[in-house]
Order: C-alpha cells, then structure tokens, then sequence
C-alpha cells in the first residue's frame, strides 16, 4: 500500500513540475518580459465564461508574443482561477498585484468578482480591465464617482437595454411588450429597469421566473393571453433556451428580444433550433462579420481549442489588446503608467468594435443586435450610443 | 477554582505565541497583502467550524444552516458600517447581526431541533435558504442580488485574531460546564439523557444559537474585511465548505477545527498557481484524509493544557509511572 502511495505522489510531483516548467520555459530574463496577470472563473458555477475568456487571452498573448511582444518585450502571464468566488477574487487580484507584481490585471468574467477585486487592486494601484462586468456599478462608487483602476471592455446593461428598447420600437415596430425576468439576478432587474424606462409602448405585463426553474409553462400560458408585441427575455442562455422552446410549442409566435446571456451555441441546442427563430439578442461581437480580423480569430481559436469561439472570450481577446495599446502608449510597464494610458486610450480597434473609453471607464460602443431565424444568424443590425 | 491557575496562564501563553508569531512575520514582511487575506480567511472559517462543531460534535445535530447565519452578521455589519464607518458602527454592526441570528436560530430552533439526523439537516437547509432569499428581496436596504459593495475596510487580522480566540475560549468552556456535560449527554443517548431529567431541546437549542451567534460574528468580519457581499457569497455551498473543515478536523474536536482550518487554508493558498487543477488536488487530499482517518484529523482528541501539566505533576509525585503504563 506504502508503495502505491508513494508512487502516487512521485507521479503526481512529476505532473506538477511538468506544469511549473512549462511556466517557466516562456520566461525571458528579469526585466525584458512584461508582466500581465490573469485571473478568471476557471471552475465554479461560472466556470463556462471564464474558461472561454482564459482561454482567448492565453491566445492573444501568445500572438502578441510570436508577433515580437509589445516594444520588443515578451509578455508574461499568470494566470489564477477564482474558483467563482468573491473572496478567491479578492485573493487572486491581491496575489497578482503585490507578490507577481505584474503590470495590469485582465478579468475577471463576472460583475461580482469584479467588485469583490475592486479593493485589492485600488490598494495596490494596478490597473484591471474586466471584459465581461457588464454591471452598471462595476466602474462606479457609491458616491459616484469612478473606480479610478478599473475598466471594462463589453458594454454595460444599462446600454443594452437602451439599445433593445430603441430596435424594439424602430426595427420592429413593437407597441406593447411583456417582460419575463429572473428577479434574483441583479442582471435581470438591471436591464428590465433600463428597458421600461426607455421603451416608449406599453409593457403590458413582468413576470418572473428564478434561475434553477426548467419548466415555464405556467407563467408562459399566462403570458400567451396577453395581447403584445414583442416579449423581452432578461436571462441567461440557459433559461432562455427552454423558454423559447416551451413558448414556442405553446405557440407564441411573437417575436423574442435577450441581452447578451443569449450568445451562447447552447441556447439554439436547448431550444431546438426549428424553435429558434425571430429571436433578436444584443451581442459584443457578430460570428457573421466579415471583417479579416474578426474571421482570423475565429479561425484561430476553433484551431487551439477546438471549440466555437463565443463573445466573452471576443472580449477577453479584445481586453488583452486594449492593454497592450496602453503599454505601447505608455512606454513604460508601471501599472500607474499603463493605468494613466488606459485612462486616456482612445481609437482602439478590436474586433468587437472600435472604441474609447469614458470618464466612467466604460467603453463608448455600438452594440450589435443579432436576429437568428431557424437557428442561424442570419442579420446582424448596429444601434450606436447616443 | 482561580482563575488564573496554571492552565489558564498557559493557554494564555499559548495565544499570546501565536499572536507573537503572526505579528512577526508581518513586522518582517513574510505575510505581506495576500497571505493576510489567506490568515484572516483561515480565522474566519476557525469561528464558522468552532461554531459548527458545537452543533455537530456537541450536541450531535446536523445542521447545514451555518452561511445563512453568516450572511445575517455579513449583511448586519455592512449595512451598520455603510452608515457608521468606524470601529463602532463595527461593534454595533457585530452585536446586531448576532442577536438577529441568535433570535432567528432560536425562533427556528425551538420547533426543528426536536427532528432528529436527516430531518433536522433538511429544515436547517431550508432556514438558510429563506434567510438567503429574504436578503436577495429585501430592496434597497440589502441591495438585492447584487449585494453590497463599498463596506468600509475596518476588520483587521488583529481583530479577526481576537474574535477567534474569543470564540474558541466561549465554546471550550461551555462544552466544559455543567451545560456542556448535559449537552453532550444528548449527544450520546436523548433517551437516556431525557429519562435522567435532561430537556434535550432546551440544551440542543442552546447549543444551536451560540453556534449560529459565533457564524454571524464571522460574517460580520467576512464584511467588513472582504467589502463585498452578495446573496451568492452564502450558499448552500458555503456550508458544506464549513462542514468539510469540521468533518476533515473531527467531528468533535475543537482542536481539530481549528487545525483543520489552517491547514486547508493554506493547501488553498500553495495550490493556487495550478489553476483549475487546484480543485482536483485539493478533493484528493480530502479523499486521501477520509480514508486513512475516517474520523477526522484529531478524531474527538483535544489538546488539553491542564492535562499536559496534571500528567508532569503526576510524575513528580508518583516515580513508578512506567510500571503503571506497562501494566495497561
């Protein structure tokens, strides 16, 4: 038994040291490598985004780097999981900024591991860029003002629901709409709030659902009485999969709007995709877009991880470029240098669009509402800010 | 008995060594900004796991209620603190959530603690998850399911630090009195404890509401040291991590929790350059610790000062100890 153990535990030291080495096998010599740090949901309830983003920025750096790294210097990434937990965000942002020392931070994936990193890294001033928080307060304070390190690459809720309000009543001509909601997701009750306020028709109805919920039918036969328009969908992808499907079957025909929950290959699996059509969802980035950059990532990414390309990890990929534009404006690999950059960084083109940032460190944005008909994307219209 | 006896000096001398310790390491840099967050981790989750061994390994009631307790104090200090933000909107904040929970714990106690094993993890499960849900639809006051952000940054470890051993002194001493004595006497047998004249609920109630008071003080540190809380924080989940810390020490041992706390805390912290294959190594070392010690680390083992200095006294008065030990 002794030996077993033993043999275990020699092989399992192997295995690590096999990880450790690879670490360091990218390393430069101290001093000409760029240090970035990553840290995001790698396990945990989240875990679907934040592999999906880990995963586009270990491919950007590793572009960057083939492609001569950032003023002749190599990047060098950590990389953390935050087991999807506030305080493992807290830890890992912590880690990254005093003891790996590195430049600027990308993630994490969700809005509340953002916030929970927010007081690490003002402490440590060193700049964080999340590409997905897409919380309205994530950048803000209580008193209002902005979090003077943080930044974020997708746009905001309060944004889509502008912008689903504007395509509901312009592109589809809806003059009365219900909202079906998850009134325990602060997602949720964001955009519904920005969407009623900006929807000029009649919100006929709001019902609600919660998260671990798989059958609807109830609250869809009561919505199916109802004479509306349109039905706007504050959720995740995997409510709003069955959604469309049982509301579907039942025959609600009208069409269905979401926020960018919905981006994901999962929905129309979920669904069905004979179910899924006019269904109309904001989007960071389209698959659909012909720009050579945006077909180059894709092409890419289903190489090196043999898996569909989504727009979180779009916004991861874009989020590592955004800090590389600030440290070649920068010149300099100080986190206050590259924080005064991406505080002023303005014109960057990624492939989720081009943009600057704003006094709120958010950027300003079109955003992207993709239509599917029978589960392809079949249009792709953009709505600019104001 | 005097107060200040050899045992007591000696516990004392022991946490004014450990305190000693820490604050070395600070002095000297070697626990810089991270391995704080990991130590005050680790005397957060030492409150949580004494707190829930004294339900468990005490009174021999499974409860899987402990984050809902928690959230109370979390959810208390941040909202106190938010308005107050000083070391006494702190303690206001602390006192607060902890006679909320020890109400809740005793408003929920009193009908549930007479279910036994299975039922009893059931109901507390459930308490847990109203006291989450209530939170998530309390409005503006809770901020709902975004939870609240900005608490001022007061708890410090030294706080922590103080707020654990507190805890750990209460509960050891409660197991050690009388009530104590009664409470683990349900533990053992309820029929036989309750045909000896014992009120089982009364003492299971007890035991369940200190429990509960000490999570709340945990959460109220957990808020104002991490500055962020949300519904999500406190889980289901949260008490299993709480349960596993006092299976993993031994259920019943308060020693255990405690020693089980630290060393889970930081097999977290050297795991965490391995990414997601953190989470692999981390369950094969609790599998591989339930199977060559299914009771725990400690077992029900508790270090016992007064018994280290009665033994040391015992063999300077009695020479033929060794007879006496050959002889079992």
């Amino acid at each position: 038994m002794k030996k077993v153990i033993l043999g275990m535990t020699a092989t399992a030291a192997v295995l690590l040291a096999a990880c450790g080495a690879s670490d360091v096998a990218g390393e430069g010599g101290e001093g000409d490598t760029i240090k970035l740090g990553s840290m995001f949901e790698l396990t945990g309830d989240v875990s679907a985004y934040g592999t999906a983003e880990a995963n586009a920025v270990s491919m950007a750096v590793e572009e960057i780097n083939a492609g001569g790294g950032v003023d002749g210097k190599q990047i060098e990434l950590t990389e953390y999981d935050t087991k999807s937990q506030d305080t493992e965000a807290a830890s890992a942002a912590t880690k990254l900024a005093t003891q790996d020392k590195v430049s600027a931070i990308v993630g994490p994936a969700t809005s509340g591991a953002t916030k929970a990193a927010i007081p690490s890294v003002n402490r440590a001033q060193v700049p964080l860029v999340s590409p997905s928080a897409t919380d309205d307060s994530v950048t803000l304070d209580d008193s209002g003002n902005v979090q003077p390190y943080v930044y974020r690459v997708g746009f905001q809720d309060s944004f889509q629901g502008v912008s689903l309000a504007t395509f509901a009543e312009g592109d589809l001509e809806a003059k009365s709409a219900v909202i079906l909601g998850d009134n325990s997701s602060d997602y949720a009750i964001g955009l519904s709030k920005t969407f009623k306020e900006n929807f000029d028709g009649e919100i006929v109805a709001e019902e609600n659902f919660t998260a671990d919920e798989s059958d609807f039918s109830a609250v869809l036969t009561r919505i199916r009485n109802e004479d509306f328009d349109v039905l706007f969908v504050p959720g995740y992808y995997e409510q709003a999969g069955l959604i469309i499907k049982q509301a579907r079957e039942m025959g609600i025909e009208q069409p269905i709007l979401g926020p960018d929950g919905f981006g994901n290959e999962t929905l129309i699996d979920l669904a069905g995709a004979e179910n899924v059509s006019d269904i109309y969802y904001t989007a960071h980035f389209s698959m659909s877009s012909d720009e050579p950059e945006v077909k180059e990532f894709i092409k890419n990414y289903q190489e090196q991880f043999e898996a569909e390309p989504d727009m979180f990890s779009a916004l991861a990929y874009d989020s590592v470029y955004v800090i590389k534009q600030a440290l070649e404006e920068a010149g300099d690999t100080s986190p206050e240098a590259v924080n005064q950059a991406l505080e002023n960084l303005s014109d960057f083109e990624g492939i989720t669009g081009i943009f600057s940032f704003d006094e709120n460190h958010n950027p300003v944005k079109s955003a992207t509402i993709v239509e599917i008909q029978n589960g392809e994307e079949v249009n792709a219209t953009e709505v600019s800010p104001e | 008995m005097r107060m200040l006896n050899k045992t007591n000096i000696g516990w004392l001398a022991l946490f004014l060594l450990v305190f000693a310790l820490i604050q070395g390491a600070v002095l000297v840099g070697w626990i810089d900004a991270f391995y704080e967050i990991a130590l005050v981790t680790i005397l957060i989750n030492v409150i949580l796991a004494v707190g829930l061994n004294l339900i468990i390994g005490y009174s021999g009631q499974f409860s899987l209620g402990h984050a809902g307790f928690m959230a109370i104090g979390a959810y208390a200090a941040g909202i106190v603190t938010k308005q107050i933000p000083n070391y006494g909107g702190l303690l206001v904040g602390m006192l607060s959530g902890m006679v909320i929970a020890g109400l809740v714990a005793l408003i929920v106690g009193i009908p549930t603690l007479r279910l036994k094993g299975d039922y009893l993890a059931i109901a507390t499960l459930g308490v847990a998850e109203i006291i989450r849900v209530a939170i998530l639809n309390m409005g503006g006051l809770t901020n709902g399911a975004a939870g609240l952000s900005g608490i001022p940054y007061l708890s410090t470890w030294f706080i922590a630090f103080l707020a654990a051993v507190f805890v750990i002194i209460l509960i050891a001493n409660y197991t050690r009195s009388s009530v104590g004595r009664a409470t683990i006497s349900v533990r053992e047998d309820d029929i036989a404890a309750e045909s000896l004249g014992i009120n089982t609920t009364r003492y299971k109630t007890v035991a369940f509401v200190l429990g509960a008071v000490t999570a709340s003080l945990a959460g109220s540190l957990h808020a104002t040291y991490f500055s962020v809380i949300s519904p999500d924080q406190f889980t289901f989940m949260r008490s299993i991590d709480i349960l596993i810390i006092v299976v993993f020490g031994g259920i019943g041992s308060l020693t255990g929790s405690v020693i089980a706390a630290a060393v889970l805390g930081v097999l977290n912290v050297f795991l965490q350059p391995f990414g997601s294959l953190r989470m692999i190594l981390y369950a094969l070392a609790l599998i591989f610790i339930m199977i060559f010690k299914p009771s725990g680390l400690l077992g029900t083992k508790e270090l016992q000062l007064s018994k280290w200095f009665n033994r040391k006294k015992k063999q300077t008065q009695r020479q033929p100890v060794k007879q006496k030990e050959a002889a079992r």
